[in-house]
């Protein structure tokens, strides 16, 4: 047992009294008594308890925005927090990003408002200018229901890139011992920092919450007010960590976050990555991880398409020894995989495209950003000749898992690759796919929107004409 | 005393009306610094509360078992309505509505009982274990349902002028039709709370996140069995209630202040969002059916409509919802024959509630989509038959309900409007665009709006103000509206700053409460300012006139030569600073404090016949929206919206811009992507952010020109000729769904109108992209 410790607000902080399934929103509220931060939610979804954490990165300390309602005191270690207490201590001068709110008159009734000045305030933080994409997906995690958002946007136009920002000592942040193990009351927090750690505990607790970046396990502290007795955290296993840009494949440790990957994405397969731009929000991309998408399996997550059809493999291991095996036969069910209890995900390989190949990636919500999917697909086209060599597809929100609709493959291999080929595709997809109605749509949208995407699909693929709204 | 200054010129105060200052807590905002109900530090001892909700829609209660729950761990008390000591009534408007479920549920989500314990955690976990015995009956989930069994929450209402059966006879075309639009949550990012602090002698104090401080402390001393005067209700701030917080938030206090009676000790009752969107109205869903007789011109000649608002389990403010629903189904037309029926349906619902424009947006959405209608069943542009359809100055001015239209001027915004936005060469640039992309589509849609203002019952129209002024010069003002995040606190300063012609930074608004300015009416139909106003201004004007004789005797000059300026007060070359005068003023026993009283003027209503002046007057506004739609999926982007709109004299520009972007962005989302979805049990799917979608800021416009008409002082003697704001705006959305509309109709080259409910989800807009072009070529 160790003491979780960090800096909060620049103040070192020490804590061995707290129950470890805390959720950092609660810690500041009513044990440090910050109540600037606000609850509006707890699913990570408003913003409104949005905090900056920083760590050491390249040897400066980066601050990224996260949703402290979704995480738990310990995964804090060693972190630089900063609340919106933090930026201007009382009687002294507001910050930049505060100053620029209050001269947008970007504040109605305020209550959303700590969330989006640490927002803006971790962007801001980067040092350099913004584009309106950047400033809007930096903002998508933040709901604002008074102001029509229009002047916290010009706030943070006016305070991207060229605000004077605190800066936590590096030293300070690294000096600490790590808490790899932190028990309060009965329940315990574990946080092994090798992958012969991590599979010991595995092993000796297959019972146990992995955790990852806890987006969604989170919501079992956040929202279910759980007392788990036991969690074990993968982020301080480096081997989890681990990016390898090798020539024919891209691996991604199963603890990189979105965020992290992001860059290697955008490189490798630009559509994936613009896909990923519009999964949960900052605040989502800076804790979850695509191992923990893998894991949960959701029949909604949105990764899982685009791992399907570029044939991604992931990597399994336990004390007994690794496999590998493709995403595809991963995924067994609702939420259901083929994950043993004992076994840990390591890393995803994603092989890189033939010259031939080409990849695209779909996303069907009620909102652009920050939604969860009524419908996801991706493809991954060789077209010779005008005609179909080889087509993968798959689709999310469409079946109890995310799949491969094998009878669209199957109708489009070896056609010409023209609109007139996909007049009849409908029957193939409704042969593929029986989907369910329910809040995200109903059953015939599913099955026309999953069609009218191969429509699209071909449409973009042949540049015959634009398909995309965001492209206006 | 002060040494002679130059006499007063014409330098302004620091923050009078009709200049742009900052929101009074922006700082508070911004540093987290600004409390909110849940932020304020709580006594020792005080217990956190918890609900148990109906997991049924309709269902007798057999039995409630609370033994497992009292014995959970930190449990102090579980109370139902059989614990309640005074009336379990705190309806709004026609009463007999419980707190707390008596003997039947009639939605899912309904309180039936609710839990104190030391903490959160021990609340709600108690909460689950208190066990209750159901025995489910049918329930009534659609609107449809309730229409066929006559089932309503209150009368149905009609609104009639002229001869419908002889203007259809005379008409040369008819169309009939149908539409509906869905509810919409407030989604406050403050969810509902209250704390609830006994006092001495059965006293009780509510912090309440309320709208209506005088409802929660009508509806605590109700449950209670206590005079009114033992309950004080007090709130400093919302985190946003947009009508939310009208009627619910006594739901909540008076759950709170139950507990806090029944354990003597303070409670906190704060909902989980999820709790919130359960058990918590809405804005009303709509089904409408229409029959319009029209020349062939498109002018309507007779129109026949009915207006079925899903009111949920109990009528709350369902009645009044459709009284201004019917008030604004003829927007800005002139109908001469026309009858307006309006159905208050019940259903096995959470009852719907207030929510900015309190029906008007869906009286409004109604005739627009008949415009429409009508001007692609004649091929002509729609802002060509809204035009033939506006109300005339002098003629064709009177509304279905009987009112003159006195202060007309939609025509001038509408043509302000178009030609600052070049309307003509903007529907071109679309019309070309479509001509060449064959799977995006752009719409390009205009809505004039025209809002009564003042609430439809005369007798809520009424407010009370207190002003103090200190011996340092500085004031203390309170009034009986409440800040939800508008800028009321600080246009009603700004007002009392104006009137003693101080600057503004010496003005302070404390938290509204009942113990300070008693019986008052909710900060709710946009008439925040127009009241609070009146009523500060009132009060601030005795003071000065007494200030007034004070200096005049100082000066020894008669009171009509005394002027305040430059925050002091002139007699001629001499003056006095307002502080000077202040403490003069203490010295000769002459009293700087007065409550200030207004009631608005002119309006009448008669429900019987549903005849009157229910406004005192209009606010006028136009916008024109484009939106491109993606043919193949459904989706939809808002490209560029142009507003105009009518604010009079406006107390505080910078205030009133936010309100018109801010309404606006709101309206878009019930239109576009808020959409609420009850399961074949009557259960809310989307009760929380992950599944319900307000707009996020990729949604607003990115060109978004936003103008305040200018040179248009209020017609009527409103406060400094200010037009009231909040509502307005948000109707204005509905060019965005027309704008849809118009994309939709431009594949069947403009002659058809779309099948198109609201709200317009990429589902909605498939389905009725679909079904336009399978009319269209049927047709060929």
């Amino acid at each position: 047992m160790a003491p979780v410790r960090f800096l909060l607000n620049g103040t070192p902080r020490t804590e061995d009294r707290v129950p470890p399934t805390t959720t950092v929103l609660d810690y500041l509220r009513t044990v440090v008594g910050l109540t600037g931060v606000k609850e509006g939610c707890a699913e990570g979804d408003c913003g409104a308890c949005t905090v900056a954490l920083g760590r050491v990165e390249g040897g400066r300390v980066r601050y990224r925005a996260v949703n402290s309602c979704l995480m738990m005191l310990p995964q804090l270690d060693g972190a630089a927090v900063l609340t919106v207490e933090g930026l201007a201590p009382p009687g002294g001068p507001l910050h930049p990003v505060q100053q620029a709110m209050i001269e947008s008159d970007a504040t109605q009734c305020g209550f959303c408002t700590p969330g989006f000045v640490m927002s803006i305030f971790a962007l801001a933080h980067e040092g350099v200018p913004k584009s309106e994409d950047d400033i809007h997906e930096a903002l998508a995690g933040n709901l604002c229901r008074c102001t029509g958002y229009r002047p916290i946007v010009a706030a943070c136009r006016h305070a991207a890139g060229h605000a004077d920002m605190p800066h936590a000592d590096v030293a300070a942040v690294t000096a600490s011992p790590r808490c790899t193990r932190y028990e309060v009351d009965g329940q315990r927090f574990l946080a092994p920092e090798s992958l012969d750690e991590l599979l010991a505990l595995r092993a000796a607790h297959p019972e146990a919450l992995l955790l990852a970046g806890g987006t969604d396990l989170g919501l079992l502290v956040s929202k279910e007010r759980r007392k788990l007795p036991l969690v074990i955290a993968t982020a301080n296993v480096p081997a989890l960590r681990r990016i390898e840009c090798g020539p024919d494949s891209l691996t991604l440790g199963a603890a990189v976050t979105y965020s992290e990957a992001l860059p290697h994405l955008e490189a490798a397969f630009p559509a994936f990555a613009r896909l990923v731009r519009r999964l949960g929000s900052r605040q989502i991309r800076n804790l979850g991880t695509l191992g923990g998408n893998l894991g949960t399996a959701s029949p909604i997550g949105d990764t899982l398409p685009c791992l399907v059809v570029l044939g991604a493999e992931v990597l399994l291991r336990s004390q007994a020894g690794a496999r590998t095996v493709l995403v595809e036969e991963f995924l067994l069910g609702y939420r259901r995989t083929a994950l043993q209890p004992t076994e840990i995900i390591e890393a995803i390989r994603m092989p890189r495209l033939a010259p031939d190949q080409q990849f695209f990636a779909y996303k069907l919500s009620k909102r652009f950003d920050q939604d969860i999917s009524a419908v996801a697909a991706a493809y991954r086209l060789t077209v010779e000749d005008g005609v179909v060599r080889e087509l993968r597809a798959a689709y999310g929100g469409m079946a109890d898992r995310v799949r491969r609709a094998r009878a669209v493959e199957a109708a489009l291999v070896g056609k010409p690759w023209t609109a007139a080929t996909l007049a009849e595709i409908d029957r193939a997809v409704a042969e593929d796919f029986t989907p369910l109605s329910d809040h995200r749509a109903g059953a015939a949208y599913r099955l026309r929107a999953a069609a009218n995407l191969l429509r699209r699909l071909q449409l973009e693929s042949t540049g015959a004409a634009p398909t995309r709204l965001e492209a206006l | 005393m002060s040494a002679p200054v130059s006499p007063p010129v014409a330098r302004r105060v620091e923050g009078g009306v009709h200049q742009s200052v900052h929101h009074d807590s922006a700082v508070g905002h911004v540093t987290g610094r600004a409390l909110y109900v849940d932020d304020v530090p709580v006594p020792a001892g005080t217990l956190e509360a918890a609900l148990v909700l109906s997991p049924h829609a309709h269902a007798r209660i057999v039995r409630i078992d609370t033994a497992a729950a009292l014995a959970a761990p930190g449990v102090v008390a579980v109370v139902t309505a059989a614990d309640i000591p005074g009336k379990n009534d705190i309806g709004p408007i026609l009463g007999g509505e419980p707190a707390l479920a008596a003997g039947i549920v009639e939605y899912v989500g309904q309180p039936v009982a609710a839990v104190a314990a030391r903490t959160l955690d021990e609340a709600r976990e108690a909460a689950k274990l208190v066990a209750i015995e159901y025995e489910v009956l049918p329930p009534v989930l659609t609107v449809e349902e309730a229409m066929a069994r006559e089932q309503y929450v209150s009368p149905p209402q009609t609104i009639a002028r002229g001869d419908v059966a002889a203007g259809m006879a005379a008409a040369t075309h008819r169309l009939t039709g149908e539409v509906r639009c869905g509810g919409q949550d407030h989604f406050y990012l403050e969810g509902q709370i209250t704390l609830a602090m006994p006092g001495e002698e059965r006293d009780m104090v509510v912090l309440s996140s309320t709208q209506h401080p005088t409802e929660v402390q009508r509806g605590v001393a109700h449950l209670l069995g206590l005079p009114f005067n033992a309950v004080t209700c007090e709130v400093r701030r919302m985190g946003g209630a947009f009508g939310g917080k009208e009627s619910q938030a006594t739901i909540i206090a008076g759950i709170a202040a139950l507990l806090a009676w029944r354990t003597n000790r303070p409670v906190k009752l704060r909902l989980p969002r999820d709790d919130d969107m359960r058990a918590t109205g809405k804005r009303h869903p709509f089904l409408i059916r229409w029959d319009v007789g029209f020349d062939a011109d498109g002018r309507i000649l007779a129109l026949d409509m009915t207006l079925a608002a899903n009111g949920g389990n109990v009528a709350d403010h369902t009645p009044a919802v459709v009284t201004r629903a019917l008030c604004h189904a003829d927007n800005c037309y002139w109908l001469p024959n026309v009858r307006l029926r309006g159905l208050p349906c019940k259903t096995n619902t959470v009852s719907n509630t207030a929510f900015r424009g309190y029906g008007g947006p869906q009286g409004m959405l109604a005739i627009e989509t008949v415009i429409d209608a009508i001007a692609r069943h004649l091929g002509l542009p729609p802002e060509t038959v809204r035009r033939r359809n506006f109300y005339g100055v002098g003629r064709n001015d009177v509304t279905p309900y009987g009112m003159t239209v006195e202060d007309n001027i939609i025509a001038r915004v509408v043509d302000e409007l178009e030609r600052g936005a070049d309307l003509a060469q903007w529907r071109e640039r679309i019309v070309a665009f479509n001509r060449t992309s064959p799977v995006i589509k752009k719409g390009l849609a205009t809505m004039p709006v025209k809002f009564g203002i003042s609430f439809n019952n005369p007798r809520l129209n009424q407010a009370g103000a207190l002003v103090h002024v200190y011996t340092d010069g500085s004031v203390h003002l309170n009034h009986g509206g409440t800040e939800m995040g508008q800028g009321l606190f600080v246009k009603v300063a700004q007002v009392v700053a104006e009137a003693f012609q101080i600057d503004l930074a010496n003005i302070r608004v404390s938290a509204t409460s009942t113990g300070k300015v008693p019986n008052t009416s909710p900060t709710a139909a946009s008439s925040g300012s127009d009241l609070n106003g009146m009523a500060a201004l009132a009060a601030a004007e005795q003071i000065k006139g007494r200030m007034t004789e004070v200096a005049a005797a100082h000066f020894g000059v008669p009171p009509g030569e005394i002027v305040f300026a430059e925050n002091r007060v002139f007699a001629g070359n001499r003056s006095l600073s307002f502080a000077e005068l202040a403490q003069l003023c203490w010295e000769q026993r002459v009293s700087l404090s007065a409550t200030g009283y207004y009631r608005t003027p002119k309006i009448h209503w008669d429900p019987k016949t549903m005849t009157g002046r229910p406004f005192f007057y209009f606010v006028y506004a136009a916008a024109a929206a484009e939106v491109a739609v993606d043919t193949l999926t459904g989706e939809t982007r808002v490209l560029r919206v142009d507003i105009l709109e009518d604010c009079g004299n406006s107390l505080n520009p910078a205030i009133d811009l936010g309100q018109i972007e801010g309404g606006f962005v709101q309206g878009m989302g019930w239109l576009t992507t808020e959409e609420l979805w009850w399961d074949d049990q009557g259960r809310l799917r989307t009760h929380g952010p992950s599944t319900y979608k307000i707009p996020g800021s990729r949604d607003v416009p990115p060109v978004f020109n936003v103008r305040l008409l200018e040179n248009a002082p209020n017609r009527e003697n409103t406060i400094f000729r200010s037009k009231a704001v909040g509502e307005p705006p948000l109707m204005l959305a509905i060019s965005v769904w027309l704008a849809i509309r118009d994309a939709i109709a431009s594949l069947a080259d403009y002659r058809l109108a779309p099948k198109l409910d609201a709200p317009a989800t990429p589902e909605r807009v498939l389905a009725a992209v679909d079904d336009i072009r399978a009319r269209a070529a049927a047709e060929r």
